[in-house]
């Protein structure tokens, strides 16, 4: 039934490889009980949050328990957690479509529940021993019991491992001492377990498992926050903590591995939840654009406001295509975790960590999506947009900060470059070793990229160039730079931004492809119209990213020459996207909803 | 107890309906377990619970209405039974449906079978009290409480707003009323165990029907939307003026009194 080739495909493959939409999962692919378990989670957010109207958008912990609990006797709780311990079974997909599903209501009850249920429970179904994962898990499944991550601190934020809270063992071997801070933990206001982050004896990043009734731990007040004001967020700090030795999570010493992987995942689960709030916003925008009417008219019937909406869209596909193409990618590797392997930690960090680089990419893309939506969809409100009364102005404030938490979409940019750069080094991209010392002598106009044929045989084509042109660039970046590339932030953040796009790309079009080869071109024209235009303008994004690395690395004739090969061997002919834009937002505007 | 449900697939209500040549397109449409019926698995659930027994949920149609019979499965129904009808070429009408399950339930034993009110496509109400007359057992429709103590029933129905009380007794056939119960959305761990449960598909053949037997009664000659709503007109001027202008149109523009 599965509509997947079943394969094992590498992280990062996707810059050097081309795929066959075969080897994509894509949206048309959900099973059965997919769409049913989506259907349940948008009922439970309709049913229990959205009814409770505007006391569910205030901060209320009492209210928030009671939701939390709900979400455990619907079994929402037990996302991501392992069948034997009671949970639904591990499983990207799953896990991603419940996320996105979570957010395409306006309901902000359901922050606490996505804090939650992944890097609030991940960490100790990953790395937790299974005297832990029985001790908490069982509980934190039903809500009877709620978590927190706590890594954050005043002075250590992206440098996450400069922290300073501190532990050492107690004299009589028992306990870890626990001394520190941490600040905008989310959900700490009612939370009962932590998942807190120290360095033992001052140098080795550990994990540790803090209850918060334990004598020594203080939660401060609440945070006034610019949005997301349903959600908990306070800082907390810890004197003398006694932590018994067993609720140390994992190996001392390993402590940022497990968080950065669980934030690998996070990132994953970021840009489904950005997914579900950009077609909430869509909704929004394009129902007030049929309501309101200046000079006589709908403003839905401008074009451009109509553009705004077709754009929204358009993004919003790619951005679906993306998410659960990342999301299967982890499946195989989850399936065959075994819990009662006393070694699944680790190779749960490798299952989680082998596609940092594609999180990261859903990491940026999906809060700049929403970002790009939001804040088109409060011009499309204009002045009534600024005005609390519309659900665009709560939209616009808690889009914010989902290009900060979970890693920063600057950090995130230059880690996808990095990520590239060290594998390298690693003697662990081969494929890209190769395409490095061949392009500089294949990339020449004359030498044409590999032809496509089909519908999409234009996309395909400048997906290829733009994997020709990232090579291209990074095979002159590592002589210009050598050892210092990573210090060029401004270049590692274009490479990055390159890779994002060539990922961005590629998902669209062999979303596209499939839909065509199950649907047919004729039942494919509206994905179709997306794709091409999305392409051409992604690819001319690019073209721009590449053009500032080579300014950066070449000057004189020497620049006047690479650019001049860039212009050549980019070249295409614009089609009218004015036109297909008007085209994609009509569905938008007839149907008031995210179409495809 | 044996309990039976008969469920309908319909239209998502807040689907836009497309016709196209008198037919109504499904293109690219949402479907759902008609809500009436959502009151009747509901029930069924809630009875099962209550005094023991299973309950097995009904519905005619083809491939596609597996998707909410699993639905069924999900919310805690122990059965699916799936009359395949895609074969039969003409078009089957509330008769038709009605012979298929009919046939069904003469080979079953069933204590109770309870269906929707009506669906909500086309708001007939015909499909289970025909069933009830095919099989000669006491029929009580739009009911919005229900009681059962041994054999006896104890029966609320709305009746235009009114409530009827009614003592009856199994084997009985009800259609739920809105107010009857708030149905459960299917369980994530009921979900999971859904795809477990049997769901069986019969056709024509093994219920010993031939396709005469379902042979619709009833033609649809044609099929069409209302006609667009339009715009609202605001009177002006005094109130007496506005009296005077409101009977005219009502009178010679409307044409209704």
């Amino acid at each position: 039934m599965s509509k997947v080739e079943d394969v094992q495909i590498a992280g990062g493959s996707f810059i050097t490889e081309d795929i066959h939409y075969n080897q994509v999962f894509t949206a048309e692919d959900f099973s059965e009980e997919h769409q049913m378990i989506a259907k349940t989670t948008e009922d439970f957010v309709e049913k229990e949050i959205l009814s409770l109207g505007e006391e569910g958008e205030k901060l209320n912990y009492d209210l928030t328990l009671q939701v939390i609990k709900k979400a455990g006797d619907v079994g929402i709780l037990g996302a991501s957690l392992p069948e034997e311990y009671g949970g639904l079974g591990l499983e990207g997909i799953r896990f991603a479509l419940m996320k996105e599903k979570l957010n395409t209501q306006s309901a902000a009850l359901t922050m606490p529940i996505g804090g939650h249920i992944g890097i609030g429970m991940l960490p100790i179904t990953f790395f937790g021993t299974k005297h832990q994962r029985e001790k908490y898990l069982t509980r934190l499944q039903t809500g009877d019991i709620t978590t927190a991550f706590a890594l954050t601190e005043p002075q250590s934020g992206t440098d996450a491992s400069s922290i300073k809270t501190n532990a050492y063992l107690s004299e009589d071997g028992k306990y870890y001492i626990l001394n520190g801070s941490k600040v905008f933990i989310t959900n700490a206001g009612f939370a009962d377990i932590f998942i807190v982050f120290a360095k033992l004896d001052g140098k080795d990043f550990s994990t540790f498992i803090v209850e918060r009734q334990w004598d020594g731990v203080s939660i401060g007040p609440e945070e006034d926050k610019m949005g997301l004001k349903a959600s908990s967020t306070c800082s907390m700090t810890f004197e003398d903590v006694k932590v018994p030795v067993e609720n140390l999570l994992g190996e001392p010493g390993k402590g940022h591995i497990f968080a950065f992987n669980v934030l690998n995942f996070g990132r994953l689960s970021v840009g489904a939840g950005c997914l579900g709030n950009t077609k909430n916003t869509i909704y929004h925008s394009a129902a007030y654009a049929n309501e309101r009417v200046q000079f006589g008219k709908k403003i839905s019937s401008f074009p451009l406001i109509a553009k705004k909406l077709a754009e929204m869209n358009m993004k919003a596909y790619v951005l679906e295509s993306m998410v659960y193409r990342t999301a299967h990618l982890f499946d195989k590797g989850l399936k065959e975790l075994d819990f009662n392997d006393s070694n699944v930690g680790e190779k749960s960090r490798k299952a989680v960590g082998e596609y940092m680089m594609e999180c990261s990419i859903n990491k940026v893309f999906g809060s700049e999506t929403l970002d790009f939506a939001v804040d088109e969809g409060l011009q499309i409100h204009g002045g009534y947009g600024y005005m609390k009364e519309y659900p665009i102005e709560g939209l616009y404030r808690d889009s914010r900060i989902k290009r900060i938490f979970e890693g920063t979409s600057e950090m995130n940019r230059m880690f996808i470059t990095n990520t590239v750069i060290r594998k390298l080094k690693k003697g662990k991209f081969r494929a890209l070793e190769d395409a490095l010392a061949r392009v500089q002598e294949t990339f020449t106009a004359d030498n044409q990229t590999p032809s496509h044929d089909g519908a999409l045989s234009r996309e395909n084509e400048l997906l290829s160039k733009t994997k020709e042109l990232f090579t291209y660039l990074l095979s002159y970046a590592l002589d210009v730079f050598e050892e210092t590339l990573e210090d060029e932030q401004e270049v590692t953040s274009n490479f990055g931004d390159i890779i994002i796009l060539m990922f961005a790309i590629e998902s669209a079009v062999k979303r596209t492809e499939k839909i065509i080869a199950e649907r047919g071109e004729e039942a494919a024209q509206y994905v179709m119209k997306m794709t091409t235009v999305y392409v051409q303008e992604a690819f001319e994004d690019v073209i721009d990213f590449a053009k500032e690395i080579a300014a950066a690395m070449f000057d004189g004739d020497e620049l006047h020459q690479q650019l001049q090969k860039i212009t050549e061997n980019t070249f295409f002919i614009p089609i009218n996207t004015i036109l297909f834009k008007r085209e994609i937002a009509q569905k938008v505007i007839d149907s008031e909803s995210y179409s495809m | 107890m044996n309990i039976y449900v008969i469920m309908k697939r319909t239209f998502d209500t807040e689907e836009k309906i497309v016709i196209n040549d008198g037919v109504i397109d499904e293109d690219g449409a949402e479907f759902i377990i008609n809500p009436y019926d959502e009151y009747a698995i509901e029930e069924a659930i809630v009875l099962r619970d209550e005094h023991g027994g299973e309950v097995t949920v009904v519905t005619v149609g083809d491939e596609d209405a597996e998707k909410e019979l699993r639905t069924a499965l999900a919310m805690g129904a122990d059965k699916a039974v799936l009359i395949d009808v895609e074969d039969v070429d003409e078009e089957l009408d509330h008769f038709s449906i009605s012979k298929a399950l009919t046939a069904y339930f003469s080979k079953k034993e069933y204590d109770i079978i309870l269906g929707g009110n009506v669906a909500v496509d086309d708001g007939a109400g015909q499909v289970a009290s025909r069933v009830a007359e095919g099989l000669g057992i006491n029929q009580v429709t739009t009911i919005t409480s229900l009681e059962i103590d041994g054999t006896a029933v104890n029966i609320e129905r709305d009746v235009e707003g009114d409530v009827e009380k009614i003592e009856t007794s199994l084997p009985l056939l009800v259609t739920c009323q809105q107010g009857l119960n708030e149905p459960r959305y299917p369980s994530l761990p009921g979900i999971m165990k859904a795809k477990k449960k049997p769901l069986d598909t019969i056709d024509l053949d093994d219920l010993d029907l031939e396709e005469e037997d379902v042979e619709a009664k009833t033609k649809t000659i044609d099929r069409f939307l209302p006609p667009e709503k339009q715009a609202g007109k605001i009177l002006e001027g005094e109130v007496d003026e506005q009296v005077d202008e409101l009977v005219q149109l009502l009178r010679n523009e409307a044409k209704v009194i």
